[in-house]
Formats: C-alpha cells, structure tokens, sequence
C-alpha cells in the first residue's frame, strides 16, 4: 500500500511559501526600526562623545561651550523625577486598585476608564499648559519643581493607572478565590493575594511612566522657560531646568561645539534612562521569578 | 450506654431549606432541600451544569462573590442561618473551608502558603506547629517536611491538591468543601486524595462534588443526585445513603445517570 501525498504537497508548497513572505514583512519591520534607532545612536556618539567629561556632568551652564555643563539640569531631572515618582506611584496604583477591585460596574465607572486611556493620548504639551495655569499661576506653586513633578505625574498618571490595571487583571482568579475561601476580607485578599502577584506587572508600568517622564521637553518648556541656572534646586519650591530643556537649548545654538555639548547631554541622558530601566528590570525579574517558580 | 445517647443526638451540621439560587435573571437551583450531616462525606453528583457546584458554593457564601446573584431560603449551620443579615460571609468561610477544582497554591513557599489562613484570620499561637499538624493531616507532611521553603509550584499536581487541604485545613474549619478535588489529577493523585477523605471524616465534615461516580461511590456515605430540569435549572432528584442511591434508587432518573443510560 502507498500513500498519496500528492495533495498535500501541493497545498504544502504554497503554505510554506505565504509562511515566508509573512516572515520576510516582519523581518523589515524590526529591520527599519533597528536602523532608525542604530543610526541614530552612532550620530549621537560619534559627535558627542568627546564632550562627555567631568565638566558636561559637573559643571553650571556657560557662554563658553568648553566650560558649560549640565549639573543644574541633571541634579534638577533626578529631584524631579523622585519626586514624580512620589506623587504618581500612590495615587496611580491606588487608582488603579480602585477601579479594578473595588468600583461599582456602572456608567461613571466606564466613563472615568474611557477617559483614562484617552488622556494616555493627549499630547505632552496641553500637560504643560494645564500644568503652567492650575499649579504655576492658581495654586501660586511659582515656576518651582514641586509645580513641575505636579505636572509630570498628570502626564504620566494614565499610563500607569492602564498598566496597573492590566496587571491587576491578570492576577488568576483562582488566587482570589483561594485566599476569599480562607476568611479574608476584601483588603486583605488584595494586600496578600492579588498585589504580590501584580507587583512585576505595577513596576513595568512605573518604569514605562517614569521613563516618559524623563525625556519630555514640552511640557517643562511651558513650566521652566529656564536655562541659565547656576545653583541647585533644594527645597521643592526652587526654580530649576532638566536635561532635555538644557540639551533642546543647545541644538538650538549657531555655534558647532554647542551641538557636540548636545549630542554628549543625549548621551548622559541615554545613560540614566538605561541605568534607571535595568535596575527596574532586574527588581522585576527577581520579584518575577519567585512568583513562577 | 453514654455513646448510645451521644449516637442518638441529632447529628446534622448544615440544613439547606428551600434553597434557590439566581444568576441574575437565571435561575441556577430551584428549591432545594437536604440534612448534610456531621462528620460524614456527602457526595453531590450529577450532568455537567446541573447545579452541582453552585450548590457547593451556597455553603460558603462564595457566590457572594458575584455582583448579581441571589439567594433564597436558608441555609442553617449548627444554629445559625449563614444568610441572615447579621452574618459576616468572612466568618463563615473561615469555618467552612473550601478546595477547589484545580490546584490553586499561591505563588509562595509551601510554609507561607500553609501560614496564610493563619495570618488572614490573625493566628497568635506556634506557626510552626499548627503547619506541622495541617501538613500530617493532608498527608503531605513526610515529602515536605524538609523543603517547606520550597515553592509550591515546585510540587506534583496530586501535592499541590493536597498543599490546598493542608491550607484549608490549617484554619481548623468544620467543614471543608472539595469542588471536584480531582479533576486534574492523574489517577495515583486521585487515589491518595480519595484515601485522605476517608480519613479527614473522622474530624470534619465534608461535601464533595465529583462527576466521577465512582469516586462518589468509594468515598461518600451519603449522595446527592442534581439534574438540571426546565430551564437549565438544577434540582434535586434524590438524596440518600450512598449505597441505596447506587444499589436501589428510587428514582428512575437516578437509575439511568448511574447506569449510563443518561446523555
């Protein structure tokens, strides 16, 4: 007895051939992206690089591009960031704890979730707007950093209220189950039985916000409208820059060295922003990995 | 002549009285009625969508846990009707615990998940030695005991069953509620819960849904037949000793589901 398999081959060439063309479409799509990233990273280090020394870091801004630095923008991007991060991480998870485990299923509900993920798509800029007339000028913040951190937890509070929410959702309803079946109460079984097991899911959402956070320009250009700062902020109603303002005041300089003091300001960003990514990624990971054993 | 008189003295822990249960506008069971009693294994079986589990959860209040549900008739436990306004459902499930369907450990070593019914419920004595105590009564305790900061998710399917009993057992509930405590196990899995059931009856009471009737055969001494009638509802065709249901039912329905004449 044999076998046709006459048929199949027919039919088999012609999936296999759809198979590849697919695989080829997703091959160019990485490919264009990768190269829009890479060639993006080597302009940046090849005119940047010989600019990043102790004075970019260190030093006051200048008229003299040897001499002039980012240590006001920089030490102003970190207060501003914790600080940030302290009013947004509370107020996102809590939202988001709020509106998953405990809102009544009714039409404000939806409509507080529909607006949630439209504000995630408001341009960065009405943020600073909005910013600028209710914490500068209405609540008289002055151009200060706790007015500016205000402002960057608004702009971030809908991505991490959504990704929050989503890891909250994830968690098997089989866990709450179990911990209900065992006398909790509500608190309690979302203390011990849910959080825990979305806290990898929270802290992906945390470094996706803060991230944003870290490279917007346009909402602290309507907030700041600073460069030439030589102190420190210390207390939180200080007047202060960030990175991307300093670095966005540089390109915009006629003279060739600024924009290598530019380029080696991206590259000091670039920097932080790994540096802050990979210890998200590797608490994640810990946390991860003892909840999937 | 003192155990006679014990024997003679009521013996029944829960009493469901003209129960119905609603999901909304569906009516899952209609007007049930049955004694479970204590210290017995009672068995519910019957078709997929009969009831059985809902039935189940009535014991608990889990169903609470759905926005929509309602319940009427009573539910009466020891002397306390479980559904009355002044009873907090948190209350009962920490006397009448429940494992379910497919294992369910949390995400935490094998201690912690034991510890955690004594943490919810705010445990003041031996951590320690209540863990020991609900481990040897799961009969897990011997291929733990010296991992118990392993992982649970590190255990056989069969363990972690048997790790969710130890956590539902640690609470010391009166009755413990198996929703098909099998059902995902392979068969020596099967068998080792089975054997436990047989020995935890002699200090609690349980209620065991199962769409094995051989397994309500081997471990139950009381049954409980659900079908689903008009409307997908579920109701309750006989209950009885677990060997007069299988031997000589009294109803003709019964005698078709045991025999497979049903479909």
């Amino acid at each position: 007895m044999s076998i046709d398999f006459k048929l199949n081959q027919n039919n088999l060439s012609r999936r296999k051939f759809i198979g590849i063309i697919f695989l080829a479409f997703c091959l160019l799509g990485v490919l264009v992206a990768m190269m829009g990233l890479i060639s993006l990273l080597i302009q940046v280090i090849l005119q940047g690089y010989e600019w990043v020394t102790p004075n970019l870091i260190f030093n006051y801004p200048s008229r003299h591009p040897e001499q002039a630095g980012l240590w006001a923008a920089l030490i102003g991007t970190l207060y501003m960031m914790g600080l940030t991060a302290l009013i947004t991480v509370p107020t996102g998870v809590g939202a988001a704890i709020y509106l998953e485990e405990y809102a009544p299923k009714n039409w404000i509900t939806s409509f507080i979730e529909i607006n949630t993920s439209n504000l995630a798509g408001v341009p960065s800029i009405v943020y600073g707007l909005l910013g600028l007339s209710i914490f500068v000028y209405f609540l008289k913040l002055e151009r200060s950093i706790l007015a500016g951190s205000l402002t960057m937890s608004l702009l971030i509070l809908p991505v991490l209220i959504l990704a929050s929410r989503e890891a909250i959702k994830a968690v098997p309803r089989a866990h709450r189950e179990a911990a209900f079946a065992l006398g909790g109460d509500k608190w309690q079984v979302v203390k011990m039985a849910v959080l825990p097991n979305a806290f990898p899911g929270i802290l992906t959402g945390v470094i996706l916000a803060l991230s944003r956070a870290i490279g917007e320009a346009a909402p602290m250009v309507a907030i700041t409208a600073l460069v030439y700062i030589t102190f420190i902020p210390v207390t939180p109603m200080d007047r202060f820059t960030v990175m991307p303002i300093q670095i966005f005041n540089w390109i915009s300089r006629p003279q060739d060295d600024f924009r290598g003091l530019a380029a080696g300001g991206i590259i000091v960003l670039l920097i932080l922003l790994l540096s802050m990514n990979s210890v998200a990624v590797i608490l994640r990971n810990k946390f991860q990995k003892r909840s999937e054993e | 002549m003192i155990l006679n008189n014990e024997q003679n003295k009521s013996n029944i822990i829960l009493r469901v009285k003209n129960l119905s249960f609603y999901y909304g506008a569906f009516q899952a069971l209609k007007n049930i009625s049955l004694d479970i009693e204590a210290n017995k294994v009672t068995a519910i079986i019957g078709p997929s969508g009969c009831g059985k589990s809902t039935l189940l959860r009535c014991f608990n209040r889990m169903n609470d846990l759905f926005s929509k549900s309602k319940l009427e008739g009573q539910i009466i436990f020891d002397d306390l009707d479980i559904y009355s306004q002044s009873i907090d459902p948190v209350l009962i499930r920490s006397k009448i615990g429940m494992v379910f369907q497919k294992p369910n450990p949390f995400p935490k070593s094998i201690y912690d998940n034991v510890a955690f019914g004594l943490r919810i419920n705010g445990f003041a004595g031996n951590y320690d030695e209540e863990i020991e105590r609900a481990l040897i009564q799961s009969a897990l305790w011997d291929e733990v005991k010296d991992r118990l900061k392993d992982n649970a998710y590190s255990l056989s399917g069969g363990q972690q069953q048997r790790l969710c009993i130890a956590r539902a057992l640690a609470i010391r509930p009166d009755v413990i509620l198996l929703d098909e405590p099998t059902s995902a196990l392979d068969p020596i899995g099967t068998v080792k819960i089975e054997d436990l059931v047989n020995v935890l009856k002699n200090d609690y009471t349980i209620i065991i849904v199962t769409h094995n009737m051989q397994q309500a055969a081997r471990v139950s001494d009381k049954t409980a037949f659900l079908l689903s009638g008009e409307d997908r509802c579920g109701i309750l065709i006989e209950y009885d000793y677990t060997k007069n249901i299988f031997s000589n039912p009294k109803m003709k329905e019964t005698e078709d589901y045991i025999t497979g004449r049903f479909s």
